[in-house]
């Protein structure tokens, strides 16, 4: 999941890393209170889940409160590649000296966490590891150690020779481990940390994502969620306890497991159709779990025709037949379904089916293939 | 043979009275698997299916003597009850939960590293080796004893697979899922290694997915070590980059991970990646085929081996005293490397 800047900056400062003082507006006049309260010029800063925002015309300097009210107003409800800006950020604007990069991310070939910093920072680090990797230093950290401080005081030596500046950035560096651990991180990153003419070191932007599988025992976390900018039909699968991811194409599908949806979605483009969705309904079988992928799927205006591939392993053919008969007379839907079943009670759920006269193939190039041409017709 | 478990693991099932860990249970009784006891905390000295049930890992295996456990506890404990195998001396663990964050898994494979112990999984289905054990949970009937080693990242899709290869009549000598998050105790390599050490296994099939660069990294090892032919399968052609496709590790992150990464790389090395599922069988097929003909002279002879091979087992464990048996079998074993050996350098 990702949060937004002004979050992760929350969460960074929980663990004692310093950032500019602020606060997040989704008005004008909340910006410019904002600004008074900070009583110094100001950043207002667009929060949305992309990067380039500084680019995009997302981040603007204010001298004035005034001024933060005006700036706010141009960049609330500003369209950032697609993203609609709901909220800002305003924030100390703070002189820079310096710019570097401290980010933390799951190496997943080595299975440990790898602190990455460079002096090389405000810009993109994709963009310097191609372009300059050798100003890119890592170090693996033990997680059953945690990161020590001699650790992460060499690694702030790669960012300064000023011995007071390492000192606060090798604290920050640790802390940043800190905030990644705590808080069930994919990724913790900021960038820049600056230093600024009188000597400190800050944290000017942040980006924090939290792995999904750790959001069970983070509901502080899980209520930072921004529902706006989320996609609705994903967020009402995960509710449902389905896995799903919307796509373009015209061919809806409902599968068991998400190796065999993957592949499913794979062959549909094989076959020269598109699909409209990656679905899992997962291992168990509940026909409830069948009635709302139907129904999320229907929902897509796009959707011409619905393959289900269900390999019964775990998951009961006959449960899923069960909820397919359910969802046709509850959603009546208007475009053909089309079906694989093989494995567990495939005889029982052929059976169920006849009932609202659906019949199953049991192979899944005869279903993908048969989608694909009822597509075609229904379209 | 087969890999990493046969008739000779005594397991145990931890949470064996929860839904799924009791349904599997008895599945796996049904086909033979020899479970030897079950865990869970706070039912010890009760029974399930005339198995004890003990309150500790460490109880069960004083008390059975079990090597292995599968875990089918809920994903809150499941780092926690790798840990505890591992720490009663469990030489395979087979974690079945899926869930579990990524950063626990790292504390606990970190943990695991230097026993000696290895993890299947988690988010897993498990292993099979047909006709001998199955301590996991998937369909047992689809599956066959024969020839082909079988490893994948994934869980249905690994039986489509194993479906279509028992049809055109390729049986397994072991099929096993690693586990569909970014990080799992064994990987690629570890199985590839395996298999092409194993006597039983001629072939070997690798289904892949998007995220991480496993396959990359496999597909180095093949080229370097792995004489017996490999087919491969990468799902997720057309995922999107940034979305993680229900497993956990299957996302494409900053450009890698992609599956045209992944053919490309294992293409590279000459092992053809099928398109669709039903290819497999036939590209693994003609593979054999080729392995075969480039073994040309010694052909026939092999065919002929494998069966005495056979044989020779049968009688070495009904009479495994004798002495010159033994030796005869250790002859036609020693033959069948300088075959093997042979063919590679052909190549």
């Amino acid at each position: 999941m990702k949060i937004h800047e002004y979050q992760a900056k929350e969460l960074f400062e929980a663990q004692g890393i310093p950032v500019p003082s602020g606060d997040v507006a989704t008005t004008p006049e909340q910006a410019r209170d904002i600004a008074e309260k900070v009583g110094k010029a100001v950043m207002v800063k667009a929060q949305v889940h992309v990067g380039g925002r500084g680019k995009a015309g997302g981040v603007k300097y204010c001298a004035t409160p005034e001024d933060a009210y005006d700036k706010a107003s141009q960049i609330l409800g500003m369209d950032i590649k697609g993203l609609t800006v709901k909220k800002v950020l305003v924030t100390e604007a703070v002189e820079i000296e310096t710019e570097s990069y401290v980010g933390i991310i799951l190496d997943r070939a080595e299975k440990k966490p790898v602190m990455m910093v460079s002096p090389a920072g405000g810009i993109d680090i994709e963009e310097v590891a191609r372009k300059t990797p050798e100003k890119i230093f890592k170090h693996h950290i033990d997680p059953i150690l945690g990161m020590q401080m001699h650790e992460a005081r060499n690694l702030a030596y790669r960012l300064y020779d000023d011995p007071k500046l390492v000192n606060q950035a090798a604290k920050i560096i640790q802390k940043v481990y800190e905030t990644y651990m705590a808080n069930d991180s994919s990724l913790a990153e900021i960038n820049p940390l600056i230093t600024t003419p009188d000597g400190r070191v800050l944290a000017i932007d942040a980006k924090i994502n939290i792995d999904d599988n750790g959001l069970e025992r983070h509901p502080e976390i899980e209520a930072m969620r921004d529902l706006e900018a989320e996609d609705a039909s994903e967020m009402e699968a995960k509710k449902a306890g389905l896995s799903f991811v919307k796509l373009e194409g015209n061919i809806g599908c409902i599968v068991n497991g998400a190796g065999l949806a993957m592949a499913t979605m794979d062959l549909v483009k094989h076959f020269g159709g598109e699909p409209a969705n990656f679905l899992d309904i997962g291992g168990s079988s509940n026909p409830e779990k069948v009635l709302n992928a139907m129904r999320i799927i229907l929902r897509d205006s796009n959707v011409k025709a619905i393959l289900f591939n269900i390999f019964g392993g775990i998951t009961r053919c006959d449960d899923v037949a069960n909820g397919i008969v359910s969802a046709v007379r509850e959603l009546n839907p208007q475009v053909p379904i089309v079906i694989r079943l093989t494995g567990t009670n495939e005889t029982e759920a052929r059976k169920i089916l006849e009932a609202v006269k659906l019949t199953a193939v049991s192979s899944m190039e005869d279903v993908v293939k048969t989608a694909i041409d009822k597509a075609g017709i229904a379209a | 043979m087969s890999i990493f478990a046969d008739k000779k693991n005594k397991v145990i099932v931890q949470g064996i009275t929860g839904r799924d860990g009791s349904f599997h249970t008895r599945q796996m009784m049904e086909y033979g698997t020899k479970i030897v006891g079950g865990v869970t905390p706070g039912k010890g000295g009760q029974k399930f299916e005339g198995v004890p049930i003990f309150n500790t890992v460490a109880d069960a295996v004083a008390a059975t003597r079990a090597n292995t456990s599968i875990i089918y506890v809920p994903v809150a404990f499941a780092a926690d009850a790798i840990m505890e195998a591992a720490a009663a001396g469990i030489k395979l663990i087979v974690c079945i939960t899926e869930g579990i964050p990524a950063n626990d898994m790292v504390k606990v494979y970190n943990y695991l590293k230097g026993k000696e112990v290895r993890l299947i999984g988690p988010n897993c289905p498990g292993i099979i080796s047909p006709g001998k054990t199955k301590i996991g949970i998937m369909p047992a009937p689809i599956h066959k004893k024969g020839k082909i080693g079988l490893v994948s990242r994934s869980g249905t899709l690994t039986y489509e697979i194993v479906y279509n290869l028992t049809l055109a009549g390729l049986g397994q000598s072991t099929c096993l899922g690693i586990g569909g998050d970014p990080v799992i105790g064994t990987n690629f390599i570890d199985c590839l290694e395996a298999f092409n050490e194993d006597k039983e296994t001629e072939g070997i099939v690798m289904i892949g997915e998007i995220g991480g660069t496993d396959e990359e990294e496999a597909a180095k090892y093949i080229k370097k070590y792995v004489k017996k032919p490999v087919v491969a399968f990468i799902a997720g052609r057309t995922a999107p980059p940034g979305k993680r496709m229900g497993h956990a590790g299957a996302i494409i992150s900053g450009g890698s991970g992609t599956a045209a990464d992944k053919i490309k790389a294992l293409n590279k090395v000459g092992i053809p990646v099928a398109e669709i599922p039903s290819d497999i069988p036939v590209l693994m097929k003609e593979k054999l085929e080729k392995a075969g003909k480039k073994a040309a002279p010694k052909k026939k002879a092999a065919g002929r081996k494998s069966t005495k091979k056979k044989g020779a087992k049968t009688t070495a464990k009904k009479a495994a005293k004798s002495p010159v048996k033994k030796k005869a079998a250790a002859k036609t074993k020693a033959a069948g490397k300088t075959a093997k050996k042979r063919s590679s350098k052909k190549k």
